[in-house]
């Protein structure tokens, strides 16, 4: 007999194992219909809702979803959870659990104290039973603040990842789309290319295009080329000049197999970069992105629906202690996410369980042409995470990324919510765009002398 | 006021109203959307592809992948690389085993489908020397992705797929065409396995450049009995005078 039910009028609801209830209690969503783990109608997910509502969290550490034995990353889970810290609420259901976390007494400094205590499946569950409402403002309670050579993360302020992608990694099309986006007070998260090339050498003189205007310019902040992890170690190596590590994570052993990496491989990254002391007033090195659909589209997803299998990536994440953590939620297509409203529960969802395991949570917020949503999507979205305080958002020239092809957040979409909710960038990026703005137009003269 | 946009294709130096879009790179956005919007759910055009196709008495067959609609062919990938009961029987009547076999397929973009595969095939067929024929039609399909070409190529029991499909729409270019070629195609071949010419369309890859190409490709796909990573990284292809 199923361990799990829920009678509703004369009709039982049945829930065969943790993982089969925590997918038929997840919100709709394409990829959970998809993977065939989807509730069958809204009835049998409320009816999920309930039992999950009843389950004390306990059983979520009772029984890995994914097996110990055969999984790195249930074995990171479990050999790093704090008994300690989860002892205040060892005696929760995942319902109270969520009353709890609306307490107005519960503040951000009970919320950090207890992170170490959760693991990814209570936040994933607990997310679950959640309005929009209470991931905006659960989340809000949260502030994960790291350093580099900005600091991002305080409460009142809202950063940006400057995205200057090119189709043909062409330097001077890159520089262009820098200088527009510092002219607009955008990069001080980072300065982040995603080059078209995995090639060493590319990879190498982009590196050195970024830390040229960067030195330059004394702008106070990191820049990364997102190339494969192998290729970032290997620019160490060279002496490239590498501020941040960047890596796609997912949230299974077989999933991160398919990126072509390992835990161990994310320990020699972080190592080698600590190595470099490159930060000057901190020492988060990496950059990690995510996205709910990445453990399905690799097959690697162990019968687990895919925002729990996202928030198991957050563990990974949190290991490493980053710089930046974004969820890239609209970019995997409408076969995981269909369309804004599922973008959007997406979205919220991701920054609240980072946020809740300690994780400093950015967003792309963005969509694919085929997907059901567009701008108007993207600016509610913006909003919600706003309001949240997501520490960055993408800043990508009028919001049409020319190389990866898809649509996501602009500079102005960064200035919108900045004079919306008053939100400031990171202090050392302020102060130096307040002396250096009326002196941006000169960075053209940059332009003229990199080489096309 | 200066101009960024001299140096780089990207949304650069927009302007603010406020802090926000001026309304003329909005509205510049919205149409760049809006033709992407309308390019993934035009529906491929069959009876005039095949119109142009019978001008020019190449043989064709008409058929379908197992996903029903457009709804279905985005929430299911699995349905586009299949062929649909009806389709498949008809492939398996023919008599089978070419050297290589043609796939039109309409994937993301019917647009890109309609404006550039004949013209590309034109000029590919020519420096082939290949005419298609009953015993070696070309393969029309609504609603596939790539993948079907595994499936068509396998029933077919052909040595080598060649499968032109509509690209999902960008904001540049809503009618992009790519190519994609697969030695020994089977069901369950990978990305890995093929080889791509991607970017055909009138501020891409020009279509004599492309047919040169995938002449290029095909004949060596042929000689050496493989596509994928390993053709790509050893096969040069000769530039214009060379």
């Amino acid at each position: 007999m199923s361990r799990y039910r829920t009678t509703l009028g004369s009709r039982v609801y049945q829930f065969e194992d943790l993982k089969t209830l925590l997918a038929k209690a997840t919100p709709l969503r394409s990829g959970d219909e998809l993977a065939g783990l989807a509730a069958h109608d809204a009835e049998e997910r409320v009816a999920a809702q309930m039992a999950l509502a009843d389950l004390p969290l306990q059983a979520l550490l009772d029984e890995p979803l994914i097996p110990y034995e055969t999984d790195e990353v249930t074995r990171l889970i479990f050999d790093t959870h704090d008994s300690q810290a989860f002892s205040p609420i060892s005696h929760l259901t995942v319902g109270d659990f969520r009353d709890w976390l609306l307490d107005n007494n519960v503040d951000g400094e009970t919320l950090k104290q207890l992170a170490p205590g959760l693991i990814p499946e209570h936040a994933a569950a607990v997310s679950k039973l959640m309005r929009q409402q209470d991931l905006v403002k659960v989340a809000r309670k949260l502030h994960v603040v790291t350093r580099f050579r900005t600091t991002v993360g305080l409460p009142g302020h809202l950063s940006t990842r400057l995205q200057p992608n090119h189709p043909a990694d062409d330097p001077r099309a890159i520089a262009a789309a820098i200088v527009d986006g510092l002219m607009l007070g955008s990069g001080d998260a980072v300065i982040g290319i995603n080059p078209v090339s995995d090639n060493p050498a590319t990879v190498h003189n982009l590196l050195r295009l970024v830390d040229t205007i960067r030195e330059r310019y004394s702008i106070p902040t990191q820049s990364c080329v997102l190339s494969h992890i192998t290729t970032q170690i290997e620019a160490v190596t060279a002496g490239s000049p590498v501020d941040l590590v960047f890596q796609s994570i997912a949230g299974t052993e077989a999933a991160n197999a398919s990126f072509g990496i390992n835990l161990a491989l994310l320990r020699e990254a972080h190592q080698a970069a600590l190595e470099l002391g490159r930060g000057t007033i901190g020492q988060n090195v990496m950059y990690f992105e995510t996205g709910q659909g990445a453990a399905l589209s690799a097959n690697a997803h162990h019968g687990v629906d895919q925002q729990t299998c996202e928030a198991r990536a957050y563990a990974v994440a949190r290991h490493f202690e980053p710089m930046l953590v974004n969820t890239v939620v609209g970019f995997i297509g409408p076969e995981y996410l269909y369309n804004g409203k599922q973008i959007l529960r997406a979205a919220l969802e991701d920054h609240f369980c980072g946020k809740l395991l300690g994780l400093p949570m950015g967003c792309d917020v963005c969509y694919t042409n085929h997907a059901e949503a567009d701008d108007d999507d993207m600016d509610a979205i913006l909003t919600m995470l706003a309001a949240a305080g997501v520490n960055y958002i993408m800043g990508v020239p009028g919001a049409d990324d020319i190389m990866l092809n898809y649509q996501s957040s602009s500079f102005h979409d960064a200035l919108y919510l900045r004079s919306l909710f008053n939100l400031r960038p990171a202090p050392e990026f302020e102060q130096w765009l307040e002396q250096h703005r009326p002196a941006l137009p000169q960075m053209m003269a940059l332009l003229s002398e990199s080489r096309s | 006021m200066i101009s960024l946009g001299q140096y780089t294709c990207a949304r650069v130096s927009l302007g603010l109203a406020g802090d926000s879009l001026p309304t003329r790179p909005l509205l510049d956005y919205r149409l760049a959307h809006a033709r992407a919007r309308d390019a993934v759910h035009f529906p491929l055009d069959a009876f005039s592809l095949s119109q142009e196709l019978k001008q020019r008495n190449w043989s064709f067959l008409a058929t379908r992948s197992a996903a029903k609609n457009r709804d279905e062919y985005l929430r299911h990938p699995d349905k586009g690389r299949t062929l649909d009961a009806a389709s498949a029987t008809q492939l398996a009547a023919l008599s089978g085993a070419p050297p290589f076999v043609f796939v039109i397929a309409d994937g993301l973009s019917a647009i890109a489908i309609q404006r550039h595969a004949i013209p590309l095939l034109d000029q590919a067929f020519a420096a082939l020397k290949f005419i298609p024929n009953d015993r070696n039609p070309i393969i029309l399909v609504e609603q596939g992705r790539v993948a079907i070409g595994d499936h068509i190529g396998e029933l077919l029991r052909a040595e080598l797929s060649v499968v032109l499909i509509g690209e999902r729409p960008g904001l540049s270019a809503p009618d992009s065409l790519g190519v994609y070629l697969t030695w020994n195609p089977k069901r369950g071949r990978t990305d890995a396995e093929r080889n791509c010419i991607s970017n055909i369309h009138a501020q891409g890859l020009p279509y004599d450049r492309a047919a040169r190409k995938l002449t290029f490709l095909i004949n060596e796909a042929r000689r050496r009995k493989l596509t994928g990573i390993s053709l790509k990284e050893t096969a040069a292809l000769p530039e214009p005078g060379a």
